[in-house]
């Protein structure tokens, strides 16, 4: 057996530091298995939120070794074990204790965005007739996990705290799913023209790179998007033709 | 929404990274350098643009220039002394701009030569930070304008392959032949093309501004090849950016008499 160091941080509301801890590792281990395993016989107080341990609940995003990732689904030998291996909370997000931080945010952005509003049924029976390829393409937004991995990473949130005015990567994929939805009736680009912040977004594709669940953030959902806002407030020969029709 | 800061050091260049995260932004920082000055300096000689039948890439379309190419003949008298001239000045902003405003590079850019940020979860030095939403940056939305330039453009770089497969001989005639030149102007074109027609732009405008797909203007399939083209459009833009440089390279070394173009046929 052989042994792996980990500095992990411990605090509670933003204060703390790093503390190194020592313990053996085996073939297959994942870092959660070694947080676990230090929890157990090392930190019995030490705050961690975990689930599934299968990469689908999204409760261990942690940033190891800078890199935010799922705790579950990073496996120690993909890291290099000469020197520790750092494990933080996520940064973005007000710190509770340990490893544990305060996600509730994420929650309050999604209930203010425009619900899915169907067109009616297309036949008597109440039923609505897609396309496969219109369903496709809003599919890949829908394997979203809500790890919420992408917002930590977004300089955005990360470093210019724009939470009141910018809703992240997260929930520009949830818009986009009910956004580009073949039977949605709702119209959402002004609001993420404005309230919603889009334009924050310089389309750096930190977000794309973290996600686990393989997501095209920025590609497939948020540049669509812009491009609707463009359709509606920058282009300056729609806006003419608008004018002229009168809308 | 109080922010706690989980650690206390902040700043440019601060992570707890491992990897070496500041080779990409270094790579991409020292190719749009290197393009920008060679393009610069490329565009203000005003001269060995044009050999054969062949015109190099910056100086398409020639509007006024010296060359066979020229559409209104030799520079203006009325074109004012104290500017400089060269035919590509007169041009060049329409791809400058496209690539300028173009998502994948504005993304690459931004990191790389605007620190914001310098890599995914690196610190940053600046405070304040307005992103695309107000001016200047808000400028960036015009990106579909210069979409249009730039197909425009792809025409003419065609009609210059076509001429460039025209070889006029030393007693005057004209032949058909194909020489490497021709090809290295042939590959911009095919370069070029597949970086334009897969912008993000042209994704949204060919159908995907549309929920169903069915009424994409030229069709699902066209709205599919663009896609596909954009899923590699940052190769596209990269490999075009080098190759559209490396044509100037071969027509002014060849005008130069540096280079031999070999003929094919
Ligand atoms: S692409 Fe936009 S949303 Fe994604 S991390 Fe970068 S700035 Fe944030
Ligand atoms: S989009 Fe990806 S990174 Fe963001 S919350 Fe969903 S699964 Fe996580
Ligand atoms: S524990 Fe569920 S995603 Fe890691
Ligand atoms: S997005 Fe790159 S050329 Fe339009």
């Amino acid at each position: 057996m052989t042994s792996a160091t980990f500095s992990i941080w411990r605090g509670a509301a933003g204060e703390g530091k790093f503390f190194k801890y020592t313990t053996e590792i085996s073939e297959g281990m994942v870092v959660l298995d070694a947080v676990h395993k230090i929890q157990a016989e090392q930190a019995n107080d030490m705050a961690v939120r975990w689930n599934c341990k299968a990469g689908k609940c999204g409760s261990c995003s942690a940033e190891i070794n800078g890199i935010p990732r799922l705790m579950c689904m990073t496996r120690l030998n993909q890291l290099p074990l000469e020197r520790p291996v750092t494990i933080e909370p996520m940064r973005s997000f007000p710190s509770i204790r340990d490893l544990v931080t305060d996600v509730s945010w994420n929650f309050r952005v999604k209930k203010q965005i425009k619900k899915f509003k169907p067109r009616p049924p297309d036949v008597a029976d109440g039923s609505w007739r897609m396309q496969q390829e219109d369903v496709d393409r809003v599919q890949e937004f829908r394997k979203c996990i809500e790890c919420f991995l992408c917002q930590d990473v977004c300089h955005v949130l990360r470093e210019h705290h724009k939470h009141e005015e910018f809703i992240g990567p997260r929930f520009f994929v949830y818009v986009a799913a009910l956004e580009m939805h073949p039977l949605d009736t709702e119209n959402r680009v002004e609001e993420l023209a404005k309230a919603k912040g889009i334009g924050y977004c310089n389309i750096t594709k930190c977000c794309t790179k973290v996600c686990p669940e393989s997501i095209t953030i920025t590609d497939n959902a948020i540049i669509p998007l812009k491009e609707r806002v463009v359709d509606e407030f920058y282009d300056p020969i729609k806006r003419l033709f608008r004018a002229i029709r009168g809308q | 929404m109080p922010q706690a800061a989980v650690s206390t050091k902040r700043g440019l260049g601060t992570t707890e990274r491992r990897d070496l995260w500041w080779v990409e932004p270094l790579a991409v920082a020292l190719g749009l350098l290197g393009f920008i000055i060679y393009a610069t300096w490329a565009a203000f000689q005003g001269n060995h643009y044009y050999f054969g039948p062949y015109i190099s890439p910056f100086y398409s379309p020639e509007v006024f220039g010296d060359s066979q190419h020229s559409w209104f003949g030799p520079v203006p008298a009325w074109w004012p002394a104290f500017l400089p001239f060269s035919p590509a000045l007169l041009i060049l902003w329409a791809p400058g701009g496209f690539r300028v405003t173009c998502y994948y590079y504005r993304g690459s850019y931004y990191k790389a030569l605007w620190a914001d940020p310098p890599a995914c979860a690196v610190g940053e030095s600046r405070g304040g930070y307005r992103g695309e939403r107000s001016f200047p940056l808000i400028i960036q939305n015009i990106h579909r304008y210069f979409l249009y330039l730039a197909v425009l453009f792809l025409f003419f770089l065609a009609y210059d392959v076509w001429k460039a497969l025209w070889f006029t001989d030393a007693a005057g005639a004209v032949h058909f032949g194909i020489g490497v030149g021709t090809i290295v102007l042939a590959v911009n074109v095919f370069l070029l093309g597949s970086y334009a027609l897969g912008c993000h732009s042209m994704r949204h405008l060919i159908g995907g501004r549309h929920d169903e797909l069915k009424n994409a203007i030229l069709g699902r399939n066209c709205y599919n090849c663009v896609s596909a083209l954009n899923r590699n459009h940052m190769r596209w833009a990269w490999c075009s950016l080098f190759w559209v440089a490396f044509s100037d390279v071969y027509v002014r070394l060849c005008s130069m008499g540096v280079w031999t173009d070999w003929r094919i046929i």
